[in-house]
């Protein structure tokens, strides 16, 4: 059958996450750092007034760009957190989280062979986004030696003719990277200079650890060429609800809702409604849960650099990215070897690019317990390995 | 708040090495914020948080509102402090409005603890009158949800 499929589908890397989970989803007792979302479940008066929305009999469709209420209240919110404002009337689409959001911004302005750079190691749906747009992938190295942050100066070198769209996610999935204001200012002249549109994946903004977020729509010149993305699945910890958000330039916005009606129609209603209750009461919350992840960063940040491993302390998001250098082993045969002999999952850098290779991505997002437990572990396997060899992908 | 007491009140048991661990402090800093909360009388004891609800705990709850008369000067001080001194009172309050005093007791059966009312409680000089509940079930104890199922197990192991 596999003739029938469409040449960029077929030639589509397999996610490295995927045979992994495959793996450890066969174990019993294994503590998971691999797990890209919050351990919170969803606050319960969010939760509530997704039952109560579901009780009135909120079960139709909405407005193609959603719930004109939402809107607003999406519009007053990035107003006040990232000082850009979106009239809700028209710069502003609800969508199904921030992955449709990246797709339909891809879609919308993607011809085919253009090209799109993107900072890398990054979240895994990046370059298969590209290349399902018929776009062309274009990779910026960031290093540990900078925290993961973005450097301008990797942007031209990478840069080539063709280049149209520039995206970034800041904080950073897998590395926790973010950039202080001096390093955006200068990506934000470079999108200028260069004339291109900027995805900025902003998922992880509410969970920032030092300084303050700055968003790069902020910078002079960069609304009218940015496409802002947010959703509540991190902040709020909402993942299983899928639902995120676009705000940027009628044009743009106007172009994504075309392909977004045809594909989705509107995000699910129920969600909507939930995330309404996130915006209007949900702040207490997003409080409390980032208190706990900055705690419990230091904690495995501390505890691993104790280890052996060289940890640079990220500034955001809930994961982090030591290196495995000092074991001698590659980032697969390190989580491999973790796996087996200590049975504590962490996800091989390399699955998030090739400058991801030797680091492995932990996630913090588990409760106190259970990441010291985990870190004695990481501890003892750094200290005592012998680790067998990853068996071969395939 | 001080990290040990914000620790505490979150829930979960930490042993005082994991709380240094998590609070970036050393485990002398936690010894010395436990003394000083005891100190302060904010922190009184470790204690589990059991369902005493189960079959299997083999002990009867009962939450009892007691109507009594003020004395002139203490009020109702020196009437709840002596109550409070039986064993079988596990939490004795103040409240507002048409009780004076609820009473949280336990005992190994419910014919204990209905003696325990109405031959200690209901006697006492200056106890009007007694209203006692039984518990049958409980819904939540101590910040757990009790029944719910463990969110932990509904997490993908593995997610981008």
């Amino acid at each position: 059958m596999k003739r029938f499929i469409a040449r960029h589908v077929a030639t589509l890397p397999k996610s490295g996450i995927r045979d992994f989970f495959e793996i450890v989803s066969k174990m019993k007792d294994v503590i998971s750092l691999g797990i890209g979302e919050p351990d919170f479940d969803t606050p319960w008066h969010i939760r509530e007034a997704a039952i109560y929305a579901l009780e009135k009999g909120k079960t139709h469709y909405t407005s193609n760009l959603g719930l004109l209420e939402l809107r607003r209240a999406i519009s007053t919110y990035v107003e006040a957190h990232y000082g850009a404002g979106y009239r809700p009337e028209d710069e502003i689409l609800v969508t199904v989280g921030v992955s449709e959001a990246i797709d339909l911004a891809l879609r919308a302005l993607i011809n085919p062979g253009d090209k799109v750079l993107y900072h890398e190691p990054c979240y895994v749906s990046y370059h298969p986004s590209v290349a399902l747009a018929h776009g062309i992938a274009i990779p910026v190295p960031t290093r540990a030696a900078d925290g993961f942050a973005l450097n301008a100066e990797d942007l031209e070198k990478a840069w080539q003719p063709g280049c149209k769209v520039l995206m970034v996610n800041l904080p950073c999935n897998p590395t926790g990277g973010t950039c202080d204001r001096a390093r955006l200012e200068k990506i934000a002249r470079f999108a200028v200079e260069k004339d291109l549109i900027v995805l900025s994946d902003e998922i992880y903004s509410e969970l920032v650890y030092e300084g303050a977020h700055t968003s790069i729509t902020a910078f002079p010149g960069m609304k009218e060429r940015t496409i802002f993305l947010h959703g509540f699945s991190k902040a709020f910890a909402m993942t299983g609800f899928r639902i995120g958000y676009a705000c940027g330039p009628v044009e743009l916005i106007d172009a994504m809702m075309r392909v977004h009606q045809y594909s989705m129609l509107c995000a699910p209603i129920l969600s909507q409604e939930a995330a309404l209750e996130a915006l209007n009461h949900g702040e207490d919350g997003v409080k409390a849960m980032r208190e706990q992840y900055h705690r419990r960063r230091d904690l495995v940040v501390g505890r691993l650099n104790a280890a052996g491993l060289t940890c640079h302390s990220p500034a955001g998001a809930f994961y982090v990215f030591p290196s495995v250098a000092a074991t001698g082993l590659s980032d697969r045969d390190f989580a491999y070897g973790l796996l087996d002999a200590q049975k504590v999952a962490v996800v091989p850098g390399g699955a998030f690019g090739p400058s991801g290779g030797g680091f492995v991505r932990a996630s913090y997002a588990t409760g106190y317990d259970q990441l010291v437990e985990a870190c004695d572990r990481i501890e003892r396997f750094v200290n005592t390995a012998n680790p067998c060899s990853a068996p071969s992908s395939s | 708040m001080n990290p040990v007491l914000k620790l505490l009140t979150e829930g979960g048991y930490l042993t005082t090495a994991q709380m240094a661990q998590v609070a970036g402090v050393s485990e002398a800093e936690v010894t010395a914020h436990l003394d000083q909360l005891k100190r302060d009388g904010v922190f009184l004891g470790w204690r589990p948080v059991l369902d005493l609800s189960r079959e299997s705990a083999g002990a009867v709850r009962a939450v009892i509102e007691v109507k009594m008369t003020p004395e002139r000067g203490g009020g109702f001080n020196r009437l709840a402090e002596r109550l409070s001194k039986f064993d079988e009172v596990e939490s004795c309050y103040l409240m507002s409005g048409s009780y004076d005093l609820l009473i949280f007791v336990n005992g190994p059966s419910l014919q204990k603890v209905a003696a325990f009312v109405s031959e200690k409680l209901s006697t006492l000089e200056g106890v009007l009158s007694t209203s006692t509940h039984f518990m049958l079930r409980s819904y939540k104890e101590g910040s757990f949800l009790i029944g719910a199922p463990a969110s932990e197990a509904d997490r993908l192991k593995v997610s981008p």
